[in-house]
């Protein structure tokens, strides 16, 4: 069964969610990837602020293909999240807790995510064609030279994902698969 | 002497990175639906489900299967009784790469410097694979290769004394450690023997065969299911959420070796496989 949730997210929602629950997302959500994230954090460094309001804010980490003309975004399915975990903490401290991407984290975004009530949400990785029907606006807001890495502002309706990190840090990785195993075993 | 004019050689690269980074091969949306059909885990189901509707629906619509479009390797194999004619062979297959990328709104991942970075714009330049071979044909393969995977590749130099066990343990060890990085159900090339870069390339053009195919020789080929039924019982399972499905297929290639080692490369590739032949 899926659940509907309307961005900004709540911390009592946040909360209320367990690895492996189906989530549908609407609301705004902001594209950043290694490049883009190494640019915030230097920035900061320097005294300029994000590009966004990181207060709740959910990053989706995410590089689409071009959009063909009439279309809203190209493909835009999620890239694999580990390649932030070096910025993450900082991130989610700042307020950007929610983050929409695929593949294992390390232990100290894990952490992160426990003390400041975030979700690591998981969308199919290799899905960009389905994915990006549920993408209904997109807006370049910062580092346009980044080509595919600059930073986009999109809208998104009933965006499908998984709960792969949960506020208890709960990690799907390992009790899905631990889970299946079990089943395979009782067998 | 057969000519051919290396303009037909950028076209055929256009259409082809277009075509491939749209259009999911046969045998791997046959690979896929057979998965489904033995996958035994509920959301392994609808994960698969999910994967098999993405595919289907970038056809229908012709849009980029995967937003990672990939780095463009090309293969060719050059009949060495043709005379290429119209200018350079290399910079035609860049040319043609240019077109396909920037023409057919495909993404461009590639940097100019590995250190420095900076988008070339164009995704050139093409990931290029000559080998001269006897007739008067040219064949050319355009394979995407998306990162999620190519990263969670490895090669190591064992020794002949690690013997097939430590082959096995290598791959097992390399398909466990990606985990749900490059997109399961994953498609697992092996490349054994030659030498360092020789087995790196084994492994990448191993992924080039279909799905369904086997090694010629029946040791090789017997153990390319081997490794799929254990790779298939790690519990990985589509996106890594648990499941049977983690791998599709293994492909082993291989060659001779030197007395004294036994290098091992695993290139793994994600559930979009991408890759579309021509001949001349």
């Amino acid at each position: 069964m899926e659940r509907r949730i309307a961005l900004p997210m709540t911390t009592e929602i946040a909360d209320s969610l367990s690895i492996g629950d189906q989530v549908l997302l609407s609301g705004t959500v902001y594209t950043a990837r290694d490049a883009a994230h190494e640019r915030m954090c230097d920035q900061l460094a320097e005294g300029i602020p994000l590009p966004f309001d990181p207060k709740d804010a959910v990053i989706y980490y995410v590089g689409p293909s071009p959009a063909k003309p009439g279309q809203v975004i190209g493909s835009a399915g999620p890239t694999t999240s580990g390649r932030m975990d070096r910025w993450a903490p900082q991130m989610i401290a700042l307020g950007a807790r929610f983050m929409i991407g695929k593949g294992k984290r390390s232990p100290e975004v894990i952490e992160a995510i426990r003390k400041y009530h975030g979700i690591y949400f998981g969308a199919i990785g290799g899905a960009g064609a389905l994915l990006s029907k549920h993408i209904v606006k997109s807006e370049l807001i910062a580092y346009e030279d980044l080509g595919p890495e600059a930073i986009r502002k999109l809208t998104v309706k009933d965006f499908p994902v998984t709960v792969l990190i949960d506020c208890a840090g709960n990690d799907l990785y390992r009790l899905g698969r631990e889970n299946y195993l079990a089943m395979r075993k009782q067998e | 002497m057969r000519e051919i004019d290396v303009s037909r050689i950028t076209d055929a690269i256009a259409r082809m990175c277009i075509s491939a980074n749209l259009n999911l091969p046969k045998d791997v949306q046959e690979a896929l639906l057979s998965a489904r059909k033995n996958e035994d885990g509920t959301v392994a189901q609808e994960i698969l489900d999910r994967i098999i509707e993405n595919y289907r629906l970038a056809g229908k619509e012709q849009v980029p299967i995967c937003q990672d479009t990939g780095m463009a390797c090309v293969f060719l194999e050059v009949g060495q009784e043709v005379h290429l004619t119209g200018g350079s062979l290399y910079e035609a297959v860049h040319e043609g790469v240019r077109r396909g990328y920037v023409g057919g709104y495909l993404r461009k991942s590639v940097e100019v410097d590995p250190v420095r970075r900076g988008n070339t714009n164009d995704n050139t330049p093409a990931m290029i694979t000559t080998d001269i071979v006897p007739g008067d044909r040219v064949r050319i393969t355009v394979a995407p290769k998306g990162f999620g995977s190519e990263n969670m590749s490895a090669l190591k130099m064992l020794k002949p004394s690690q013997g097939l066990s430590g082959i096995k343990d290598f791959i097992l060890e390399t398909v466990e450690n990606a985990g749900s990085n490059p997109c399961p159900p994953i498609i697992v090339g092996v490349g054994i023997g030659g030498n360092f870069d020789h087995a790196a390339l084994l492994a990448k053009k191993a992924l080039l065969r279909p799905a369904d195919s086997h090694h010629a020789d029946p040791f090789y080929a017997s153990l390319e299911d081997e490794l799929l039924q254990e790779i298939n019982e790690l519990g990985i399972g589509p996106q890594g959420f648990g499941g049977r499905t983690t791998a599709l297929a293994v492909n082993i290639e291989t060659l001779p070796t030197h007395i004294a080692g036994m290098p091992c490369a695993v290139n793994i590739s994600c559930h979009v496989t991408r890759h579309e032949t021509e001949v001349f």
